[in-house]
């Protein structure tokens, strides 16, 4: 049988030749026809016309051709919706056979039938279907479930699929179980609160029971639901991964990458001084070395997931350096991921071996391979100080081969070293400068002048090499005309008398002939600088520069702890988020590392630890959907600058000639003024690129001072000031987590922020914005968060808000969305702040008034609350109340009860007055409240209630 | 999950296309086509996404196999599963070829739509597959036989059927171990590892409970405290002729099972307990590091005379039993580009220069222990103005050695058939132990 010549026929009026062979008679002949229908469509030939002939071959016994047809049928239903109802009443049929492979085709074939009249006639079959006798027809069963779903989502839950599927993780026969959980794992995806999989101690056994039977695919479907789950406590934590712990022998590399992630999961909750943490850790590392004799593709994977696995838990695999070394034929794709992971785990205890072995691949043939291997050898230098003078002399002999890139790769990484050791190694510049001629990519040649620039003092001609640049100026790159302009500027401050001419000659090009406005500016603030301080200049641009890290390339904290949640899968190869590649909604969830608990370590964070898996509600604070109108506001906010924004740079330097530039000031600075004044250098950053922000920093903290002394001053005693929430967490915002709450100080309503950036880059161009609100909340003037905010600092920052915006009535009342800009992103948070806010000073009613206004307002306005366990007494009460701008007008005393008569008025003016009952032993209070806006009653009895009990 | 399967020439013509979920279109046929068999060298990674979709990709001879999706899906399954899928064709019609792959499209529909279902690799395991797809038309099976094909399919030995019969209950137990090495040109040991497998052939009646035993050190230094020595009987029945010697038990790094073995039995005791599948199959992987016989040692000489020169020597020195011979030994010298001729000497087998392989193949049929040969070799080079200096490549070495480097030696294999009236003494057992080079290279 040689089904080949099916792939052959191109003749013309195929098509019809086809058409009358499936209407032939002979059963043979129908499938031969068939045949070449299918192969036409593989290759990508449009059969479509022959639809309504290959399904009236549908009706057969003959089990091979009735997949052929089915096929076909999959194929093209959707583009023949009408004809395909003609199929529906053979698969309902064959739903009934007494076959259940017949059985199990049909409900399988249906499902992937995308057309919705069909589907409905798809409902009653997959009902018997999923309670089968058969388990095969009934994991079948499971899957068309998830395929139903996928084509109406709706249909699936009010026909109550989603229960049966649910009855299914019972079922007696594993891979059920184990389809059922796929299809359910789908299906949650979709609805991430929906709490489908429903996971507790219960049903996690029964997955666990049903792990040690089903086949390799049923396991890894189960380990990745399991991976979703989060334990309730280290004990339940440790007894999961005792279960799992096995699967790390299986032949099949994805168990074992999926039994990983449950493990470094849930290890995060056990007490790294319990025996068990030892002995898991212990185990994790000879399986994932396993990993490394699989296929190359696998392999692959592996290593990628190991990169992440390094970064998190560098203990595990710290021995093993030995089998990520680079294999002579490897494909270029393990290579190049093995050297990664190398640098990773470089230590002082092994970095002889390692070095040894870079310089080996530093020979090597591919391109791309060999320049990576000499980064690396630049990278070990940063990471091992003991090895530095090792890997520059290794970077030498790699220089004197003279290749190309070699050379150039070297010349980009001994420039770290120079920013990592400072004054250490600079004997080599030398060797260096011979280099020059042969640099001919950007990154090289702006290391090479950055070089050049730093250590001017040390280069006899390096006004020689800086000019030799500058002839082409025009023709570089970015890159390399921002090193170029900086390295001359800081010659001319090193060596002033020679290099004049050459300094102005680059400013010039940079300002008035060049069209980028990054050179330009640079351009212009060196100009500046030179031109009205010279000694000035010299401190910011020759600042001593800070240290340069050790790691370089890390992923971000949570952006790891995101990956991890996700070993195994595509995004631990791309070690990105699935949002940034997956479209829609469908698993695009966050997921987080559960937060330790037990053993007194007790709940830090506690918004970490509740997100059960993927499917628990997200708690407060919620993020707030883009909306209409506070896009429009925030429009407003990038195009007005934050007042922060430092001195504008002037514009008259347009105007400047290049001749007096440097008038007044090259005599101070030929005078030798070096010292300068240290306290001020302080203040300054190193890099130029950083410049203009650190500029700010000395005017800014004093800024920061002065409203922190507002604030302070002036304070009415015992005014309510809820305690400080998270509001934006770190995960929802690219790392800036803002936490605050709200503060009425001297009749001056203020937002207290902290800002605390958890990202690894610094953060500036804060600014805020909020959307309309109940009661016109704005803020009063810019957020002042005047210097950067740099990887792991706090900023406090207070924001005076006042009561004249835009009101809009939001749900509850005091809910207010926030946006917040940086210079990352813009991101949005709601939060609810304490009614108390807003009661004004001049909130004490007349006494004739009060009784007044209380008979005035309707008894249907009145409203009632409860106030338990409070054991202040009646005169405690009026002054904690009296603190947040409640005031008592009248007291009577009524058979042992106290009854208070209190008024509040709000910013918006309107009044609410209260009557507060208080018996003396009963810690329960009664409150009435009346107002001609009942909907403010709820917020104020929360008041009460929250000024009283703190 | 999965959103389609093609498989595609070498050219770039789709062979088949299975489309499984809807967001994979016609378009992604193409996309996989031009960006990546038509890239050539270009991509360096098996995981590729063009325009949200991500591709994987596997070849085998010169036929691709791409998986398409567009989710977060696991992506060491997808290999896998595509490893599988290979396993199966493979297993059904031989090599993969385009022509074997024309000739049964229809067959690898019909598989296809079995071993994956809306994206989801179901049951794939070729024993059970043989009994319900065919291609040989549909057999009027009766109930029991349907009934008994779901129930193997989705049961927890999908891996075997009941009602195997024998009249010569038999097995044979091969220990094939890849013996791998990276050494510096000083002979001092970079890297060195064994990955063995066993792999099991059996023809035993019925479902035959077995348990297999070897000198784990683990095992052994556990029966050593206890003084219990319930395993020392069957000790004799098959012990095997290592060439390593006098080492009573080895420690194995890590092991990973075929899916018929019982792993949370071999995690808290450590015995390895199990169903075969009829006929062959992998019954473990192993891995071990330390002391690791290594058959050969390569000594390694080369001297640059002038800019046109090269003296090469190398030694070979066999480092086992005098007694056992090892086969198919090969050495691999490797010379550089610019090499203009070669002439070689050598005492024992043959030596040629191949200049299509830029490399002096040197090849012996046999070889006893602790024997040793050598090799020199003068290359003649073309001189060249090319800056770059000759990489050096090392030199690479291929063998057979009738022993396991690794030191592992089977104790015992037991079976056990309740039902049926043979006992483990009436089964017939054949250990082999066959050591092979893996990559076995010294630098030079």
């Amino acid at each position: 049988m040689t089904d080949s010549k099916y792939f052959t026929t191109t003749k013309k009026g195929e098509i019809f030749e086809l058409k009358a062979e499936l209407n032939s008679d002979k059963k043979e002949k129908k499938k031969e026809a068939v045949k070449k229908v299918i192969a036409s469509m593989t290759v990508g030939k449009d059969v479509s016309a022959l639809f309504p002939d290959v399904v009236n071959c549908m009706q057969t016994d003959n089990l091979e051709l009735k997949k052929l047809v089915y096929l076909y049928l999959m194929n093209y239903a959707k583009s023949q919706p009408d004809m395909a109802i003609m199929a529906v009443n053979t698969f309902v049929k064959d739903c009934e056979d007494p076959n259940p492979l017949i059985r199990a085709l049909a409900v399988r074939t249906m499902g992937c039938i995308r057309v919705d009249k069909i589907t409905e006639y798809l409902c009653e079959p997959l009902r018997k279907c999923l309670k089968d006798e058969d388990p095969y027809v009934r994991k079948t069963a499971a899957v068309c479930v998830a395929k139903l779903h996928d084509i109406n989502a709706q249909l699936v839950e009010d026909q109550g699929f989603l229960d049966t599927l649910k009855d299914l993780i019972s079922d007696s026969n594993p891979m059920v179980v184990a389809n059922a959980v796929a299809a359910l794992s789908e299906i949650a995806e979709s609805h991430p609160n929906s709490n489908l999989l429903d996971l507790n101690p219960q049903s996690i056994n029964k997955l666990l029971t049903a792990l040690n039977e089903c086949t390799e695919w049923g396991q890894i479907f189960i380990l990745d639901c399991l991976a979703n789950y989060t334990p309730r406590d280290d004990r339940e934590s440790q007894s999961i991964c005792e279960r799992v712990t096995p699967r790390l022998s299986h032949a099949n590399s994805a168990v074992v990458l999926s039994a990983v992630k449950v493990l470094m999961k849930f290890m995060e909750m056990l007490p790294k001084d319990l025996d068990y943490y030892g002995t898991l850790l212990k185990k994790l590392a000879p399986p994932l070395v396993t990993l490394l004799s699989a296929e190359p593709e696998l392999q692959y994977v592996a290593l990628r997931n190991i990169n992440l696995i390094v970064q998190k838990r560098p203990e595990i695999l710290k021995h093993e350096m030995k089998v990520f070394f680079v294999k002579y034929n490897d494909p270029i794709y393990v290579k190049l991921e093995k050297l990664d992971i190398m640098i990773r785990l470089a230590s002082q205890a092994n970095i002889a071996q390692v070095l040894a072995e870079l310089k080996e691949y530093a020979t090597e043939v591919d391109v791309d391979f060999v320049r990576k291997a000499v980064r690396a050898i630049g990278r070990c230098a940063i990471k091992v100080e003991q090895s530095a003078e090792r890997c520059v002399s290794t970077l030498l002999d790699l220089i004197q081969t003279k290749v190309n890139y070699v050379v150039q790769e070297a010349i980009v990484v001994i420039k770290d070293i120079f920013r990592k050791y400072p004054n250490k190694y600079e004997s080599v510049i030398a060797t260096l400068c011979e280099n020059l001629d042969s640099l001919d990519e950007p990154e090289a040649r702006a290391a090479m002048i950055w070089i050049v620039g730093e250590y001017a003092e040390r280069i006899d001609n390096a006004d020689e090499l800086l000019e030799s640049f500058l002839e082409g100026f025009h023709d570089e790159s970015t890159q390399v005309q921002l090193q170029l302009l900086t390295a001359i500027v800081k010659l001319f401050l090193k060596k002033p008398t020679e290099t004049q001419e050459l300094v102005q000659q680059v400013l010039s090009l940079a300002t008035q002939d060049s069209d980028n406005p990054d050179l330009r500016d640079r351009g212009y603030i060196y100009w500046r600088l030179l031109s009205t301080d010279p000694v000035a200049a010299k401190e910011v641009v020759l600042a001593e520069k800070p240290l340069i890290s050790e790691e370089t390339d890390l992923i971000e904290p949570t952006l790891l702890e995101e990956l991890i949640c996700h070993i195994g899968t595509l995004a631990s190869v791309y070690h990105k988020p699935p949002s940034a590649f997956v479209e829609g909604s469908r698993g695009v969830m966050h997921k987080r590392l559960p937060a330790r608990t037990g053993s007194g370590e007790g709940t830090e964070c506690p918004d970490v630890g509740n997100a059960a898996g993927g499917s628990a509600p997200e708690a407060a604070p919620s993020i707030i959907p883009s909306q209409g109108d506070l896009l429009g506001d925030l429009l407003n906010l990038d195009l007005a600058p934050p007042t922060t924004a430092g001195p504008t740079p002037s514009t008259s330097g347009m105007q400047m000639g290049g001749m007096d530039l440097l008038g007044g000031g090259l005599d101070s600075l030929l005078g030798g003024d070096i010292g300068g004044s240290p306290a001020m250098g302080a203040g300054f950053g190193a890099a130029p690129a950083v410049m203009p922000a650190s500029l700010n920093a000395p005017v800014g903290g004093g800024l920061g001072d002065l409203f922190d002394l507002g604030g302070g001053v002036g304070m009415p005693m015992g005014a309510y000031i809820p305690p400080k929430t998270v509001w934006l967490p770190a995960m929802k915002a690219k790392g800036l987590e803002i936490s605050g709450t709200f503060a009425r100080r001297a009749g001056v309503i203020q937002m207290e922020l902290v800002l605390t950036n958890k990202a690894m880059s610094v953060m500036t161009d804060f600014a805020i914005q909020f959307n309309r609100n109940s009661f016109g909340l704005a803020p009063a003037g810019p957020l002042q968060v005047l210097t950067p905010l740099g990887p792991n600092q706090t900023i406090e920052v207070s924001l005076p808000l006042s009561t004249v915006g835009p009101v809009m009535k939001m749900d509850p009342l005091n809910n207010l969305q926030v946006a917040v800009k940086n210079n990352i992103d813009v991101f949005y948070f709601s939060c609810q702040y304490p009614i108390s806010m807003l009661f004004v000073e001049d909130g004490k009613m007349e006494r004739q008034v009060f009784l007044a206004t209380w008979k005035d307002i309707p008894n249907d306005n009145e409203s009632q609350f409860q106030i338990q366990d409070c054991h202040l007494n009646s005169e405690a009460a009026s002054n904690k109340l009296q603190g947040s701008n409640i005031f008592t007008i009248a007291k009577r005393t009524v058979e042992g009860q106290d009854m208070l008569y209190m008024s509040i008025k709000l910013s918006n003016g309107i009044w609410v007055l209260a009557e507060l009952k208080v018996q003396a032993g009963n810690p329960n209070y009664t409150i009435s409240l009346k107002c001609r806006a009942p909907e403010v009653s709820q917020c104020v009895f929360q008041c009460y209630e929250a000024v009283l009990k703190n | 999950m999965i959103g389609g399967l093609f498989i595609y020439n070498h050219k770039g013509e789709v062979l088949i296309s299975r489309v499984y979920r809807d967001d994979i279109g016609r378009n992604a046929v193409d996309a996989f086509r031009v960006n990546v068999i038509h890239a050539r060298q270009q991509v360096r990674s098996p995981v590729t996404n063009i325009a949200r979709t991500s591709f994987f990709h596997v070849k085998r001879s010169n036929i691709w196999l791409a998986a398409v999706t567009k989710q977060n899906v696991n992506a060491a399954m997808v290999f896998e599963f595509l490893y599988k899928m290979c396993d199966v064709m493979t297993a059904y019609f031989g090599k993969i070829s385009e022509e074997n792959i024309k000739n049964n499209f229809v067959l690898i529909y019909e598989l296809l739509d079995e071993i994956l279902d809306f994206g989801y690799p179901q049951n794939s395991e070729t024993g059970a597959l043989k009994t319900f797809i065919t291609q040989t038309g549909i057999k009027s099976q009766s109930k029991e036989e349907q009934s008994q094909i779901t129930s193997q399919v989705t049961g927890q030995i999908g891996w075997r059927r009941e009602g195997i019969k024998y009249r010569r209950n038999e097995l044979f137990l091969d220990v094939l171990e890849s013996v791998n090495l990276l050494m510096s040109p000083q002979g001092q040991v970079l890297s060195a590892h064994v990955s063995g497998r066993v792999v099991m052939k059996s023809y035993l009646s019925g479902m035959p409970e077995c348990k297999f035993g070897m000198n784990d050190k683990i095992v052994i230094d556990k029966q050593g405290k206890g003084g219990a020595s319930e395993e020392a009987a069957g000790k004799s029945d098959l012990g095997g002729s290592g060439g390593g010697g006098g080492k009573q038990s080895i420690a194995i790094d890590d092991c990973t099972f075929h899916q018929c073995v019982r792993l949370s039995k071999f995690d808290a005791e450590r015995s390895i307990s199990f169903i075969p599948p009829d006929g062959e199959c992998e019954l473990m992987r192993y891995r071990t590091t330390k002391d690791i016989i290594l058959p050969f040692r390569v000594i390694p000489l080369v001297r640059e005379v002038g800019r046109t020169k090269l003296e090469v020597k190398v030694v070979i020195k066999s480092n086992f039993k005098p007694s056992l011979l090892a086969q198919k030994i090969e050495v691999r010298i490797p010379t550089p580009l610019n090499t203009s001729g070669v002439q070689v000497i050598c005492m024992k087998g043959k030596a040629k220069y191949k200049a299509s392989e830029n490399a002096i193949v040197w090849k012996i049929k046999r070889m006893a222990g602790m024997k040793e040969s050598q090799i020199s070799a003068e290359i003649e080079l073309l001189p060249t103005n090319d800056k770059k200096k000759w990489a050096r490549p090392p030199i690479s070495m291929n063998f057979e050695v009738p022993f396991a480097p690794s030191g592992l030696k089977v104790r015992y294999l037991k079976v056990f058939e309740p039902k049926l009236n043979y006992s483990d003494h009436d089964v017939i057992k054949w250990v082999r132990y066959i050591g092979r080079s893996g990559i076995y290279e010294t630098r030079c």
